[in-house]
């Protein structure tokens, strides 16, 4: 079954804060696109190594939105690509399509 | 204590300073995307914590510990499990926080790094890698400044100062009017971090300061004593940058 983010993280982190909650999803709206951008540039012209650091980043919002599989894949493709290998992309869109998808639905 | 967050995601430092609202013994007084403004801040006051990211961009968190003479006490914060040897071969560092953050194993960080003694007292901050009498506080960044991490040491250049950069395999060679250095980058990277008016890649292994043309002859550039090859595709763009009687 394929795994959706969720909040529990943020929510816990909040502890009630509505006003840090909103903050912090506001941040990732921002971040989240331009890293996810900067990754597809790098990947796109091979550039391997810098697309794994793209990857390294983009992992901790993975993690905070309580993907748990979809991290571990995304630490096994960052190790692929510091190795100029990429056989788990496919897997990688999947994960950062539905990061997308949830992040428009707040 | 009082602390810093130095991290290069505003998530990271947003999720860090939510964290330390929950305990009441701990004060941020600032936020840092990068070491380099993390620097400036600690030579004018210096902190009891840091919370460092290891992972950034230029200049890793084990080259910021290494510019510092006194670290203070550092809670390494990271996405990375496999740093978690390297990391305590730091006296100073006190734990290792692995990304996402939970409440109880930040609350134990601060518990050990409160329980450890002081590894500076003084706590004061960065080497002084700056030889101008004015400025005794150490690094300082300007509009025209570069710094280049050069055997664990952070090198200011002055960039109007430099006149070719070549690209060296996992290297570059900035070569200055005085001094060459050989720095771990790449042509990209210091690419970025260059003003536009005064530097231009004139070849995919050379980026020349174009003040420093001493002549120009048919695809190549001579500066100082060196002649850089200029590619047929990059020679408008020069041409269009000199100006022509």
């Amino acid at each position: 079954m394929r795994e959706t983010p969720n909040l529990n993280y943020i929510n816990q982190l909040a502890a009630g804060s509505e006003e840090f909650k909103q903050k912090i999803i506001c941040i990732m709206k921002k971040e989240f696109p331009e890293e996810k951008d900067v990754f597809f540039s790098n990947f796109k012209d091979h550039n391997y190594k810098d697309a794994a650091e793209n990857v390294h980043k983009l992992k901790h919002k993975i993690g905070m939105l309580g993907l748990e599989n979809g991290y571990k894949t995304t630490v096994s493709f960052e190790e692929e690509l510091k190795g100029n290998k990429h056989s788990l992309y496919p897997k990688f869109i999947v994960i950062l399509d539905s990061i997308n998808d949830f992040l428009d639905t707040l | 204590m009082n602390c810093i967050i130095i991290d290069d995601e505003e998530t990271a430092r947003m999720v860090i300073q939510q964290l330390c609202s929950q305990v009441d013994t701990l004060q941020v007084e600032d936020d840092f995307p990068n070491a380099l403004q993390a620097i400036k801040h600690l030579n004018q006051s210096p902190v009891d914590l840091i919370f460092l990211d290891i992972h950034m961009p230029d200049f890793t968190g084990f080259d910021f510990i290494q510019t510092l003479k006194n670290p203070p006490k550092i809670i390494l914060t990271t996405s990375d499990k496999n740093f978690a040897l390297e990391a305590f071969e730091y006296e100073c560092i006190v734990d290792y926080l692995v990304k996402p953050i939970t409440l109880p194993r930040f609350l134990k960080a601060i518990q050990k790094a409160e329980s450890t003694p002081d590894v500076a007292p003084e706590s004061t901050p960065v080497t002084n890698t700056n030889t101008d009498d004015s400025e005794p506080t150490g690094i300082s960044s300007g509009e025209n400044d570069l710094y280049v991490n050069i055997d664990r040491r952070l090198i200011k250049i002055d960039m109007p100062t430099i006149q070719i950069i070549e690209a060296k395999g996992d290297y570059i060679l900035i070569k200055t009017e005085k001094q060459n250095y050989t720095v771990h980058s790449t042509l990209k990277k210091i690419e970025e971090k260059l003003p536009d008016e005064l530097f231009l890649k004139v070849h995919r292994s050379y980026i020349i300061n174009i003040k420093k043309i001493i002549d120009i002859e048919d695809n190549s550039v001579l500066i100082a004593k060196d002649v850089i090859p200029v590619s047929r595709s990059n020679r408008p763009e020069l041409m269009k940058r000199l100006n022509l009687l």
